[in-house]
């Protein structure tokens, strides 16, 4: 009793603090009381303006505990408050405006407001102006970020009250871009929108592309006679054509209701077996059935009776789609909107198209540089010894492992890959003095021996891997500062592993230059390329010539690995992956000539990539047209894009 | 001075009697002649080897004797095997769905069948429409047809273009690896029009034949022994004319062949499409015996494990070609089906399936270091031959030319 | 006297390299003709233009009676129109008796479905035979040319070159690597087959040169020097300055 007792004093008291303020929620609440206990999506919008624009500093809060179900309704007076759980049957009740502790009451005494979510979508809409003025800049951030995910027309004019009122540079520029795109969605005012379009066409941003398109959205109608002029007409549509064919054309005239349905084959086939008597449809045997004509006949018979519709034939839909005309309109109804959207769309996707470009350029520079880092190691085995080195993708895997391995030691990932770059020149640098010694050595002039040779290599040294690392797939992770992409605009953009192995690429083709042009080693390589015995008779070691450039080709086969290896994931089949295109690089690029590598990685990267850009869907027959191109290409130059001519090339 | 044919090749009629000899032993002992010994899966395995042969036949005469290494062979002997797999499970499907069709109230139209067949083979794919490509499945003879028609046309056009600019030695070798991948790439595709990845499956059941498996495994069998010995009479009637010597000149001396009058390039475009055709047809027989034909089949490395095949058996010589796969094919199939014993080392146990690969690239450096001639240099011991001194030499300039070692007096 | 062979102002280059600079030739349907010059003369490169393994940049090769340009067409087409060629390093086909290789040289359809067919017939043996016995080869029929000595090589690919019946015959230092013995009896060979085709021998020993009686073409730099007799040509001043010395 004394509770209660308390608890009724409390409401006095508080009823005369809220009464005391001119901007109490209160009295609102209680104009609009029924309205709001009623909570039905028809009705509640007076109560939530009147809330939203009482001026009183509790309104946001109170929408947020309203849409959070934490508002009650008192049953014996009708006044709200913020509930609180207790327990199961009782519960803390604060007071709306002032936010104090009023009474703990048992639950059958108050009622909950459940707005629904219709109503919950108005309230947070009604919140979203408080939000954008919020004084905590992350919920602002929020906001827009709601808001420019599921725009609404309400959104607007709260959006651009809130605008004056933004200090913080970055959101306030975000509230004026998200104000034109809702200008141009939502706006009530024709010329705004179309003004708003006209300063937004050429920018690139994926918004401004979500916000035209839907205004350009057409649908397909069908009108008897002329083309309606009151309509916002996209096109008209002649039937026939590839536009619109006239099956299509004369299902839009049976969705419309214009137009009796066409019969399919499975509706006649089920017609005839439902009227099957005493073995006959239609005066037809059922045994004959086994064809069109038949069942045409038996299904006209039966049309004749009158137990079937009769059928539609071509004449009937040439008729029926001749007597109509076909258009498509756009849903928005402006004219001078859809113009103008349909005017910037197309200055935007020439904008768009030029970025493409770029990016398409990008990938492909990335693509080239990936195949010129698998290659060059190639390059050298291959142009400048004319040794055919199958094993080579295997060596690129073994780089890879090292990698792998080094990551297992040494768990900071910076550290270990510049560990695990020299590591891997050095391992694969061994494993490949150890080939040209014990093997390739002894099969200098017979080219297709070495490759069924250092076949044998590979296939052994896959398998090896096989047997230690197992088969599934082991991550060779990048560091951190590696991670994300270089973002130019919502169209162009380019990973960081991928602009490392850009510029790795380019670091190797300098020290390859530097090796060749001003090494002695390089000097003795071209010798002994050129002339062998004229070197060995000049006091170059062949031999050591041979072996130590054989290593350095495999060792940077073994670093390009550990490139790969970054954005690939390393398995014993890595190098596989690899080799062909490899080859076909050297062979397109020519051979004996680094930067016809150069050139061949270039040509078979733009090439691959531009044949996806084409198909993008399919890289398999991206890759599949690219040999075939590749075949053709040689046709032409059989020698490669950089070919060495006369005497030189070995006639 | 001009000996018979058999006269002056003594391993094709020992050959033949080995061949006969061994269809006879496999006959009798088979499951499906009542025996049982050998069960009808090893009578496939033996049919398949037989089929594997043919094609190594073909690789010896292109690499053996024309010197062009071809890294493609193996591509061919896939699509003969898509081909006649087309028709087989066109049929196949075609049977089963007329069967069903036939349950219904209303006898089907043929368009209603063929629709049926195309959902039945098709639907993995996502697609119910017939492909171009498979227009005249439903005739055997025209797939017959195509199954040497496929590969000798690739053959011919890629073989016309590559040979016309004179693409020779190892750039040859890569470019038929190259026109090797794109093909298995292709037919990768689901809409290749050839169900992708899932390829053709179910080919062992012959259509409208109700004998069990034990018995058309034999016909199978059969089939293949006597397409190995026609095409082994074949190949050594090539080889042991003056065509046999103008493609042994190409081998080792192409530009001599060329100012001698012969035109170099013709003639290796007729062996690379006739041995793409030899090719079709041993896949054609082969793939029924496996059941399942797909992409993966295509694979360039399998076109480098005949070459591999050919050259542990001695290239060059046809029996060679057939010994090097029958047995490499043969210990392939035991060490990796797992019948062979672990070897256990007390810290580690080598187990074949893993080891296998292993072995067999490095046994295959060996033979190609040590052993040029191969397994059939083992013959020359048994016929007392022996290698000319040529001081290291190789018997021609070309890529492909015979080595100073492989050579017989 | 009517020409078998005329080469006009042919050029060719490699990298910028003149190999043969505006080059004019021209020989009769039965004549002997030595070629010489110092290395680096072109005169390789001449040979290769005229059997077609080498296209020049311009000028033009006009082969027989009817003046046929020899430019398009192929090595094979080229030898079967009668130019037959020996190599500086004698090949012959190595893995094949003496007797295959010379059937494979007599003149018989080339194309591949006769090749296939083909059965050698007592006539062809015959003639396989009476040339072996003209190269001093009748013992060795039966032997892989693989195993001949270096010279009796060279007297295979001779003789290979005559299985052909070629109208002209371009040889390419036959004498290189041989026995006094054994180039005797190559200049018999060579000069009894000058009396019914055209031979153009290029060559380096003088001595051989002279053996073989005949008019000379000094090549230099890719274009004729002189042209004449042995003794006209050695006394002819340019030909002095280049050979001998500058």
């Amino acid at each position: 009793m004394i509770r209660l007792f308390l608890a009724g004093l409390a409401i006095a008291l508080s009823g005369m603090v809220a009464s005391a303020q001119e901007s109490a929620l209160q009295p609102v609440l209680q104009e609009h009381r029924d309205l709001i206990a009623k909570s039905s999506r028809m009705t509640i919008s007076p109560a939530i303006d009147a809330i939203a624009t009482s001026g009183a500093p509790q309104a946001q809060e109170m929408l947020e505990q309203w849409a959070e179900k934490n508002i009650w309704m008192r049953k014996s007076d009708g006044l709200f408050f913020i509930g609180e759980k207790v327990d199961a049957k009782t519960y803390a009740l604060s007071d709306i405006d002032t936010g104090r502790m009023i009474a703990e009451v048992a639950k059958s005494e108050i009622k909950q407001l459940k707005p629904n979510s219709g109503v919950r979508a108005m309230i947070h809409t009604a919140l979203v102006q408080f939000q954008l003025s919020d004084p905590n800049p992350s919920k602002r951030q929020d906001a827009l970020t709601s808001i420019a995910r599921d725009p609404e027309a309400s959104l607007l004019a709260p959006l651009r009250r809130s605008i004056d009122g933004e200090v913080d540079k970055d959101l306030r520029a975000q509230k004026k871009r998200l104000e034109r795109l809702l200008t141009i969605g939502y706006d009530e005012d024709t010329n705004a929108r179309v003004a708003a379009i006209e300063e937004m066409s050429g920018d690139l941003g994926v918004d401004v592309r979500a916000t035209l398109n839907p205004l350009l959205a057409t649908t397909r109608d069908v009108a008897i006679g002329d083309v309606p002029q009151d309509r916002n007409i996209a096109r008209t549509l002649t039937p026939g054509t590839d536009e619109l064919s006239v099956r299509d054309a004369y299902a839009l005239l049976v969705s419309k209701d214009l137009a009796p349905p066409l019969t399919t084959r499975d509706d006649m086939r089920a017609a005839l077996a439902a009227n099957i008597d005493g073995g006959r449809v239609g005066s037809v045997p059922v045994a004959q059935l086994s064809t069109d004509e038949a069942r045409t006949r038996a299904y006209a018979a039966l049309a004749a009776d009158g137990t079937v519709s009769a059928l539609v034939t071509d004449a009937d839909v040439q008729r029926a789609v001749a007597s109509h005309v076909f258009f498509e309109t756009y849903i928005d109804p402006s004219a001078e909107v859809t113009t103008a959207a349909a005017n910037a769309l197309k200055t935007i996707g020439a904008k768009v198209g030029v970025n493409q470009a770029l990016d398409l350029t990008l990938d492909a520079l990335s693509l080239a540089s990936i195949y010129f880092l698998a290659a060059i190691g190639l390059a050298i085995t291959f142009g400048v010894m004319g040794v055919i080195n199958m094993a080579h993708g295997e060596f690129i895997m073994m780089g890879a492992y090292t990698g792998y391995v080094v990551q297992q030691v040494i768990p900071d990932h910076t550290v270990s890959i510049l560990v695990a770059i020299p590591l891997a020149f050095a391992v694969t640098f061994a494993a490949g003095v150890a080939m040209e010694r014990l093997v390739i050595r002894w099969l200098y002039s017979r080219p297709l021996e070495t490759l069924l040779a250092t076949f044998g290599i590979s296939i052994a040294l896959q398998q090896l891997a096989k047997n230690i690392f197992g088969t599934q797939a082991r991550p060779l992770t990048s560091p951190g500062w590696l991670d994300g992409a270089w973002v130019i605009n919502d169209v162009v953009s380019i990973s960081y592993i991928r602009i490392a192995i850009f510029i790795l690429a380019f670091v190797f083709l300098a020290i390859f230059l530097f090796i060749m042009k001003r090494t002695r080693l390089g000097l003795e390589t071209r010798a002994v390329t050129q002339n062998p015995r004229m070197a060995a008779s000049m006091g170059i070691n062949p031999g050591r010539v041979n072996m130590l450039t054989f290593g350095l080709g495999s060792g940077i086969a073994g670093v390009a690995g550990v490139a790969i290896g970054l954005f690939a994931k390393v398995t014993s089949e890595l190098g596989s992956d690899y080799i062909v295109q490899s080859f076909m690089t050297v062979v397109v690029g020519g051979v004996g000539n680094i930067w016809g590598t150069l050139a061949g990685a270039a040509m078979i990267g733009f090439l691959q990539k531009g044949i996806e850009w084409f198909n993008p869907s399919n890289t398999l027959a991206a890759q599949t047209y690219m040999i075939v191109f590749i075949i053709i290409f040689i046709q032409f130059r059989p020698r490669g894009i950089i070919a060495l001519k006369g005497r030189a090339a070995g006639d | 001075m001009q000996r018979s044919f058999i006269a002056r090749n003594p391993s094709v009629l020992i050959f033949l009697a080995l061949l006969a000899l061994f269809t006879l032993i496999v006959t009798v002992l088979a499951e499906g002649s009542g025996i049982g010994i050998i069960s009808t899966s090893f009578v496939k395995t033996l049919g398949k080897t037989l089929c594997l042969c043919l094609v190594a036949v073909a690789m010896d005469l292109i690499w053996g004797f024309t010197g062009i290494l071809s890294l493609g062979h193996f591509a061919f002997f896939g699509l003969g095997g898509y081909m006649i797999g087309m028709w087989l499970m066109y049929e196949r499907t075609r049977l089963i769905v007329v069967d069903s069709l036939a349950q219904a109230e209303i006898p089907p139209t043929s368009s209603e069948v063929v629709d049926a067949i195309g959902n039945q083979i098709f639907g993995v794919v996502g697609s119910s429409e017939f492909p171009l490509i498979w227009a005249v499945a439903d005739s055997l003879f025209l797939q017959l047809v195509l199954v040497v028609l496929v590969p000798g046309l690739l053959a011919l056009v890629f073989g016309w273009l590559a040979f016309r600019s004179r693409v020779t030695g190892v750039y040859l070798s890569i470019l038929t690896q190259a026109m090797t991948l794109a093909l298995a790439l292709y037919l990768f595709q689901n809409d290749s029009g050839l169900r992708g990845n899932n390829g053709l499956s179910g080919l062992q059941n012959l259509p409208g034949v109700s004998a069990p498996q034990s018995v058309v495994s034999l016909w199978f069998f059969w089939a293949s022994a006597c397409a190995l010995g026609l095409g082994y009479i074949l190949a050594a009637w090539l080889v042991s004319g003056k065509f046999g010597w103008v493609i042994r000149g190409i081998r080792d001396n192409e530009a001599r062949v060329r100012f001698l009058g012969y035109s170099v390039e013709l003639y290796k475009l007729v062996v690379f499409t006739l041995t793409a055709m030899i090719a079709g047809i041993a896949g054609a027989l082969y793939y029924p015996q496996a059941g399942i034909i797909n992409p993966a089949e295509i694979a360039p490395i399998a076109s480098i494990y005949l070459a591999v095949w050919v050259a542990i058996g001695g290239r060059g010589r046809l029996y060679g070609a057939i010994i090097g796969a029958a047995i490499v094919s043969l210990l392939s199939t035991w060490f990796t089906g797992g019948q062979a014993p672990d070897i256990p080392l007390g810290f580690y146990t080598v187990k074949w399936v893993d080891w296998w690969l292993v072995l067999l690239g490095l046994s295959f450096v060996a033979v190609t270091l040590f052993a040029p001639k191969g397994m059939g240099g083992l013959v020359d011991l048994w016929t007392q031959r022996r290698a000319p001194n040529r001081h290291g030499a190789d018997l021609g300039p070309d890529a492909g030319s015979l080595r100073e070692q492989e050579a017989e007096t | 006297m009517s020409t078998l062979l005329e080469v006009s102002g042919v050029s060719v280059s490699f990298d910028g390299f003149r190999a043969i600079n505006n080059l004019s030739f021209s020989i009769g349907p039965a004549e002997m003709r030595a070629v010489i010059g110092p290395n680096g003369a072109g005169k390789t490169t001449f040979m290769d233009i005229v059997t077609g393994k080498t296209r020049p940049d311009e000028g033009r090769v006009l082969w027989g009676e009817k003046s046929k340009s020899l430019l398009k067409m192929s090595e094979a087409k080229i030898a079967q129109a009668g130019i037959g060629r020996k190599f500086q390093k004698p090949t012959v086909f190595e893995d094949q008796t003496v007797e295959e290789n010379l059937l494979m040289a007599l003149k018989k359809p080339r194309g591949w479905v006769a090749v296939l067919t083909y059965r050698s017939s007592a006539a062809d043996l015959g003639r396989v035979e009476e040339l072996a016995s003209e190269i001093g080869l009748s013992d060795a029929l039966t032997r892989k040319s693989g195993e001949l000595s270096h010279g009796q090589k060279q007297w295979l690919e001779i003789g290979m070159l005559l299985a052909q019946e070629p109208r002209l015959l371009l040889v390419d230092e036959p004498a290189a690597g041989m026995t006094p013995a054994e180039r005797e009896q190559t200049t018999s060979i060579l000069v009894d087959a000058a009396k019914t085709r055209a031979v153009v021998v290029v060559e380096h020993d003088m001595e051989f040169v002279r053996r073989l009686n005949c008019r000379v073409t000094v090549l230099h730099e890719g274009a004729v020097l002189a042209e004449g007799s042995l003794d006209h040509v050695t006394s002819n001043q340019d030909v002095i300055d280049v050979y001998l010395g500058r």
